[in-house]
């Protein structure tokens, strides 16, 4: 067993692990933070994709023990004071999202996707940031749509006066 | 129109859960000292078991027990079942081989299950999995379906000579034949619909749970159907009485048919579960997910379609087989006949249609339904030989379907259905407006002057879907009754639960079920709530396939809500003093017929249940009503599908342009939702088309195990759909609702074939039409055009 401790959605946790858990199952067998989805085990589908330290990773091909120190966002600590992220908020009012599995790992891979291309992205843009992320369900139709809508209320929310 | 009621794009009242993280998934489920379940699969396709040793495994930390098949049989309990009998040509019974939940003596596919081992944590389970010596020997696969019932070919199951479980049949084969005699001009094609893996993205996962003190399972599982798994699981398999097994069905990610199954593991973790006295719980991985999900599709089929010198359609005459895998699934039987051939007339007047299928074993996984269930390749069939058709005719595509559309109602075919209602002229009319199909000349040419080559593809199809009349199915061999059932409850304060036996795993029920209530009984949309996927809540239901769940399950709930609105107007009455012949109900309001008398709907539930306004032996207080609704026919939603590609010759690599779909789904409930539905159809139809298709090699080995070798479609491989509908209700449920789940998956890949065809002057080219496949015909078409 290893020492392990790092802050998730803005706590502080610390457990003894096998050395072989993955973060996803840190997360969702340690933490019962259970959003965050497996989907295939080999990094393809992004269902289990979180942030870690600012930036976007498939936490189900990363051990936990390499994320000592650091600090993690989950589809759970998105919401702010009980408000929806814009993205979120964006992927409801798009209908980008059906069955909800790969939802979270979508959400938080168009965050990611936002902060690196910027606050417009076209559509090609879109279509290959979310390319390392499987839906099955939508078609991508809305999600492309709910992305747009989401980076576009992110700017607003960065610089009020930008998005007037 | 109001702004939650029927018609209306609200958004969706789930989805705060599921962009939340907090939606509760079979794999979310943990009970208090739950074991974990490993399965040990067969790596062979084909093999006799001769022994397999457990002792070393049985000593490995944290194993709790080990069961082979032997354990499962010695308790009694049955194997996995079909429940669709279908009779072959010659009157027998087709013949399903023994399939049971752990495999005896034998495995017939890589990815069998031959134990399955329970310890503390799932890396112990899998650990210990690895120490269970199987002696093996090897029997020769027999993976291509084409000559799977050769005489020299290895026997899959002894019960089924030849391996073919069924040679049926449909159609008048005289008058086709005599048709297709008397043709002006043969159209013939030979198609492989390729085997599909459904790739819902959640995995399978179970979770057994035994109250020794009740002596009750639950069981929580993945499933679209959690009351026909209950059936199947108690009056077949034989787990525990019906009142002795609870099966929950929560949040579902995704089926897409793939979760209708009543699968080995699950069954295994509800059984392990009161055999160890302790929770079972098992989640699939990917690769298992590939291996032994029930596949669909995998057809070869030779088809031919006879016209007339005008070009009227005369004659189809069909030859399929039908590859049904190692076993037969829940509902395997019935999709290459009865959700196939029915379906062979497409959108048009056709006098004359023989089917016959043949349908064979396979050392390779078990085929079920997967999203549209036979319909897709039936219009696979009719759709490719209907472009092929135009063009060695030289018709415009578009103008030789409108020429022999069904264009009177109802409509019956040679093979069995009877169209209700349809304007397939309309449908056709819009989208070639939408597609700007008047513009391909001029876009053909700009590809051209760029070197890519342009082509444009149609898809007129039809499916039966709301499945259906029981006594319609159970007359064509269905073991179970196709209705639907819904309890209205109205609580005292005027909320309103609703519990139905349909499933949502995506379908958006919360939303569009409350908008047809809070639309009949004028109370907001946040006062209703939809009750599913529960045994002990939902006293019985038939589950979400087939696009019933609108047709068959709503028009459940309206009945249930007749009986609570005649029910009001008896309280109504009673408070406002006048008799429940002068009520009338509207908007909310009970008002006494030609006054200002009125009383709203909450303050008549109060009523109801404080029954203080009337005599509570005349009038059962209360407000809680329900009701089953067994349809009196298939609806048969129908549509135009126009797909453009661009193809680059140099690479083979298609891109999908434009695509255009107008559907006819009678009355809308939500458009947004049904636009979504579609979208996501076409996405798998496009898939099935250009990138995804299961490979066996020869020995049986499953090369496509992971979304590595499997080509999922993914964002950046797809287009923005053009998508509209128009409406003709269906005069056969109460709502006029047709169904639009699998309209999408239906109608795409023939378009995008044809599409493809069209660019290439070719007249086949495989799915899926990978880089490779395209650039080779792309070349032949080259070479051809220049030898010209």
């Amino acid at each position: 067993m290893v020492h392990v401790s790092m802050t998730v959605n803005g706590r502080h946790v610390s457990a003894e692990i096998d050395p072989r858990t993955l973060l996803v199952q840190f997360l969702r067998d340690n933490l019962r933070l259970t959003g965050t989805h497996v989907g295939c085990d080999t990094s393809q589908c992004g269902a289990c994709t979180v942030h870690v330290d600012g930036a976007a990773i498939k936490s189900c091909t990363t051990l936990a023990v390499t994320c000592n120190g650091s600090s993690v966002t989950t589809i759970e600590g998105l919401a702010q004071g009980g408000k929806l992220h814009p993205m979120q908020q964006a992927f409801q009012d798009n209908h980008g999202l059906q069955c909800g599995f790969c939802t979270p790992g979508m959400i938080m891979a168009s965050v990611d996707l936002v902060n690196r291309e910027g606050f417009s992205p076209d559509e090609r843009t879109i279509r290959h940031g979310l390319e390392g992320n499987i839906c099955r369900c939508t078609g991508y139709h809305n999600i492309v749509k709910s992305v747009a809508q989401g980076a576009r209320e992110m700017g607003a929310a960065a610089s009020p006066r930008a998005a007037e | 129109m109001s702004a939650t009621g029927i018609g209306a794009s609200v958004k969706r009242l789930e989805d705060i859960r599921f962009i939340t993280g907090k939606g509760r998934y079979v794999d979310d489920v943990n009970r208090p000292g739950q074991a974990y379940a490993y399965f040990l699969r067969s790596p062979h396709a084909h093999a006799r078991i001769d022994k397999i040793d457990i002792a070393e495994a049985l000593k490995a930390p944290g194993v709790v027990a080990i069961f082979t098949g032997d354990d499962i049989a010695a308790d009694k309990v049955g194997g996995l079942i079909c429940g669709w009998m279908i009779h072959s040509k010659d009157g027998s019974p087709m013949k399903a081989g023994a399939h049971p939940a752990l495999a005896q003596g034998k495995v017939r596919y890589v990815g069998d299950h031959v134990a399955v081992v329970i310890a503390d944590t799932y890396a112990q389970a899998r650990d210990a999995g690895e120490q269970i010596e199987v002696d093996y020997t090897t029997l020769p696969a027999v993976v291509d379906p084409a000559k799977a019932a050769e005489a020299d070919q290895p026997v899959v199951h002894d019960a089924a000579p030849n391996n073919t479980a069924y040679n049926w049949h449909l159609g008048d084969k005289a008058a086709t034949d005599a048709a297709f005699a008397s043709a002006a001009h043969v159209t013939k094609l030979d198609l492989v619909n390729n085997r599909l893996i459904p790739n819902a993205m959640e995995p399978r996962a179970a979770v057994g749970d035994y109250d020794s003190g009740t002596d009750t399972i639950t069981l929580y599982t993945t499933s679209q159907n959690p009351h026909v798994a209950r059936l199947v699981l108690s009056a077949f398999i034989g787990l525990a009485p019906e009142h002795k097994l609870r099966v929950i069905a929560p949040d579902v990610g995704g089926g897409f048919g793939s979760k209708i199954f009543i699968y080995a593991e699950e069954t295994v973790c509800a059984w392990a579960a009161k055999k160890i006295d302790r929770p079972v719980k098992w989640t699939a991985d990917r690769t298992e997910a590939f291996l032994s999900d029930a596949h669909g599709r995998d057809h070869v089929t030779h088809a031919e379609l006879a016209l007339d010198a005008n070009g009227k359609m005369t004659a189809v005459r069909v030859h399929t087989i039908a590859n049904m895998g190692s076993y037969l699934s829940t509902f395997a039987s019935s999709v290459p006949t009865y959700l196939y051939a029915p379906l062979l007339s497409g959108q048009y007047n056709i006098p004359a249609i023989y089917a016959e299928v043949d349908a064979v074993y396979t050392t390779t996984a078990p085929v079920d339904a997967y999203r549209g269930a036979g319909r897709p390749e039936a219009t696979f069939v009719i759709e490719r030989l209907a472009e092929l058709a135009a063009r060695e005719t030289g018709r415009d595509p578009a103008e030789f379907r409108r020429q022999n559309f069904v264009t009177e109602f109802p409509h019956q075919t040679p093979v069995i259905m009877a169209y209700d209602v349809g304007d397939y002229a309309g449908a056709l009319d819009k989208a070639l407006a939408l597609a700007d199909y008047k513009g391909v000349g001029a876009r053909k040419a700009a590809s051209a002057a760029k070197g890519k080559l342009r082509g444009v593809g149609f898809s007129a199809f039809i499916e039966a879907c709301g499945i259906a009349p029981s006594a319609a199915v159970g007359s064509l061999g269905a073991g179970v009754g196709l209705w639907e059932s819904a309890e209205v409850r109205v609580n005292p304060i005027g909320t309103v639960e609703i519990l139905t036996g349909s499933h949502s795993h995506g379908q958006s029920h919360e939303t569009t079920f409350a908008q047809l209530v809070s639309d009949r009984l004028g109370i907001p949309i946040g006062n209703v709530a939809i009750v599913h996927g529960d045994t002990d809540k939902v006293q019985m239901g038939m589950g979400t396939y087939g696009s019933r769940s609108g047709a068959v399950g709503m028009s459940a709930i309206v009945k249930a809500l007749d009986k609570i609105e005649a029910k009001a107007k008896k309280v109504a009455g009673h408070c406002l003093e006048a008799s429940d012949q002068d009520i009338e109900f509207k908007d909310g309001k009970f008002t006494v017929k030609g006054t200002d008398k009125s009383i709203d709907f909450a303050s008549v539930a109060l009523q109801a249940y404080v029954a203080h306004k009337f005599n509570g032996q005349e009038l059962e207080p209360g407000l809680k009503e329900s009701a089953f609704w067994d349809p009196t026919n298939f609806t048969f939603p129908a549509g135009v599908h126009i797909c453009e590609v661009e193809i680059d010759p140099e690479t083979g690599v298609v891109k999908v342009d434009r695509y255009t779909a107008v559907d006819d789904f009678g009355k809308l409930i939500n458009p947004m939702v049904v636009h979504g539905q579609v979208h996501g159809g076409i996405a798998q139809g496009i898939g099935q088309a250009l990138l995804e298709g299961a490979v066996y090699n020869d020995d049986g080995q499953l090369l496509t195990a992971s979304y590595m070798d499997y080509c999922m479609p993914r964002a950046d491989d797809l287009p923005s759909y053009t998508v509209d509908t128009i409406e003709t209700p269906c005069p056969s449920n109460p709502l006029g609702i047709k169904g639009c789940g699998e309209a999408g998956a239906i109608a795409s890949p023939p378009a995008v074939i044809n599409a493809i065809t069209d660019a290439l002057g070719h007249e086949d080219v495989t799915m899926p039409a990978t880089p490779q496949v395209v650039w080779r015909a792309a070349q032949k078409a080259l070479l051809k055009r220049a030898a010209e």
